[in-house]
């Protein structure tokens, strides 16, 4: 386990060395690229650009550079800010992503591993059907239009909520997108929740329990439930990465200053190093969540031995 | 899949039934799936005729009629948008956009994922050890953020939207080939056409090509509506297919900043989208239950 642990986290660094360098090239050599001269860029932005990244040296001295205030956790200058860092604005966005996020997943992981359990204990019920309904909304319907609606729905007529804005942690805003990113998020665990219930349920421990003449709440409660939830945490992994994606969604609906909103503008100004850097830090916390999760497994699951 | 009877792709008149007769009655059988094939080829037609019949331009404005309400009674169906420009043009040249991003990022990310699949389950060994890493150092960053970082660097042009989609869509269909190359190459059939001196070329002709493009089809149709779906995303968020070029996702994002006086605008485009999304998720299910039969 140890090992394998090592060996993962010894894998990671290749991995950031290639994207950080493909991402790298990409960026700093393209035609109309960040230096090309034509892009009006202010002296106070270029003494920043000039100081962090030694323009004059060659390219291969300049990503070394990069990697080496990057151990430092310096993610660089902004191309576009000339009073803020990477890192400045990275430290300002990040708390609302992972306020709105985190609340999301743990609230979807929380209903769907309900709804599902609810589902596949009474099978073909109204509940279960209108789980497999959501599933197939949530496909159909992607999180732009659901957006727009809900806000269309609940701060244009109804007028209970902002339609969008952020005062800082300020519940009424976060409200909204908070439950986009659930609604998105809570079919999916619902259905595998649902899936691996049902497989348990018929295995033969659980009908060695039901032989033994316990109730079906106990072993649902003792014995299902756990080996049921391992399915579940296997897409936790892809759920956030996939929340990750829906931020930048989310975030430009109802104009939120996280991560996502980050992205969006930074692409938009052409903000190379920001980009850069986001992609990098997301690189990273993608990266080390896979991680997270594979050992999460095997501690789980005793069967499974690295 | 893999334990298929392995017919040729063209049997004579006299020969027993292919699988692909069979594969085509259970399509047939599937209402849903032959109902939304249909529905979809009707779009598609729709989209690429409909803006040469109708009287209006999708860029051209109509200085009468802002902001139109849809109705029967004047030649604006489905309404205007606030610069008087007819919705219902716009929807379809906006769905000629989105479908052929759709069809075109597909295409290039099958082939692409295909080739690059079978080659590194064919060859095994150190080629496969190092393709498949690219792959799997792809799948660590998030798909639309490549998106966006191509479409950063390259712009915004048509087919760097459909360049920078189909970066990143290949990597689940290379995955699914290597995992079925490898398995064909190990299969008994293919050992003893292998013994009694059928040569490779023919080999990859009758049993190759056929066991892999059932995966080929069905996973063509699951990747449609996911990178249309991606080129909405790109487009809502202002990085993908520019004014005054539109795509669905282009006017879904219109129609959402004015659904306040005008929802129209973001109901039409958003019920084309999920209509076509909705039909390739049938049309998916429905090639798969057809193609697959051990999946049943």
């Amino acid at each position: 386990m140890l090992a394998y642990t090592l060996r993962r986290l010894l894998a990671i660094v290749p991995t950031l060395l290639v994207v950080i360098g493909v991402v790298y090239l990409l960026l700093f050599s393209a035609p109309g690229g960040p230096f090309d001269g034509e892009k009006a860029v202010s002296a106070a932005v270029l003494a920043n650009l000039q100081a962090k990244y030694r323009l004059d040296l060659p390219v291969w001295q300049q990503y070394l550079n990069y990697l080496g205030n990057l151990l430092h956790g310096d993610l660089g200058a902004s191309f576009r800010y000339a009073d803020w860092s990477v890192n400045d604005l990275v430290a300002d966005a990040l708390p609302v992503s992972l306020t709105i996020g985190g609340t999301a997943i743990a609230l979807s992981l929380i209903l769907g591993v309900i709804l599902g359990s609810l589902a596949a204990l009474r099978q073909n019920s109204w509940i279960d059907v209108s789980v497999m309904l959501l599933g197939n909304l949530g496909s159909v319907f992607p999180s732009f239009v659901i957006g727009p609606v809900l806000v269309l729905i609940f701060s244009l007529w109804l007028r209970w909520l902002p339609s969008g804005g952020w005062n800082d942690f300020e519940l009424r805003f976060m409200l909204l997108p908070i439950a986009l990113l659930t609604f998105i998020n809570v079919a999916t665990i619902g259905r595998v929740m649902r899936g691996s219930l049902v497989e348990v349920l018929h295995s033969n421990f659980i009908r060695t329990a039901r032989a033994k003449g316990l109730s079906l709440r106990l072993i649902v409660l003792r014995h299902a439930l756990k080996p049921a939830l391992l399915p579940v945490v296997s897409v936790v992994g892809p759920l956030t990465i996939s929340s990750i994606t829906a931020a930048l969604v989310t975030e430009t609906v109802f104009s939120l200053p996280g991560i996502g909103r980050l992205v969006v503008n930074g692409a938009a100004n052409r903000d190379y190093t920001l980009i850069l850097g986001l992609v990098v830090l997301i690189t990273l916390v993608v990266v080390s969540l896979n991680l997270i999760v594979d050992l999460l497994y095997a501690v789980l699951d005793p069967r499974i031995r690295y | 899949m893999a334990t298929r009877p392995t017919q040729p792709l063209s049997t004579g008149p006299s020969a027993p039934r292919s699988p692909w007769r069979d594969a085509r009655e259970r399509f047939a059988r599937n209402r849903a799936a032959t109902v939304s094939a249909l529905l979809l080829i009707l779009i598609t037609l729709v989209c690429i005729v409909g803006p040469w019949l109708l009287p209006h331009a999708f860029d051209s404005t109509d200085w009468n009629s802002m902001a139109l309400a849809p109705g029967l009674a004047n030649s604006h169906w489905w309404g205007t948008d606030e610069s008087g420009r007819d919705l219902l043009v716009r929807c379809l040249m906006g769905g000629r956009i989105s479908l052929m991003v759709g069809i075109l990022a597909t295409l290039s990310s099958v082939a692409l994922g295909t080739v690059w699949g079978a080659t590194a389950g064919f060859l095994g060994g150190f080629a496969d050890q190092w393709m498949m890493r690219v792959v799997d150092v792809l799948y660590a960053v998030p798909y639309l953020l490549i998106a966006i970082l191509l479409v950063t660097v390259l712009g915004r042009d048509f087919y760097l939207v459909v360049l920078a989609i189909t970066a990143f869509s290949w990597m689940d269909m290379a995955r699914l080939v290597r995992g079925q190359a490898l398995s064909l190459k190990r299969m008994d059939y293919v050992e003893a056409a292998r013994a009694i001196g059928v040569s490779q070329a023919r080999i990859i002709a009758t049993h190759i090509v056929p066991n892999l493009l059932g995966l080929v089809v069905i996973y063509t149709t699951v990747t449609v509506p996911a990178v249309i779906l991606t080129e909405s995303v790109l487009s809502f968020l202002g990085l993908g297919i520019q004014e005054p070029m539109t795509s669905w996702g282009v006017l879904i994002q219109e129609g959402a900043q004015t659904m306040e006086v005008a929802p129209w605008l973001l109901l039409f485009p958003a019920a084309m989208l999920s209509t076509t999304l909705y039909c390739f998720n049938f049309l998916g299910d429905g090639l798969r239950d057809a193609l697959d039969p051990k999946d049943r």
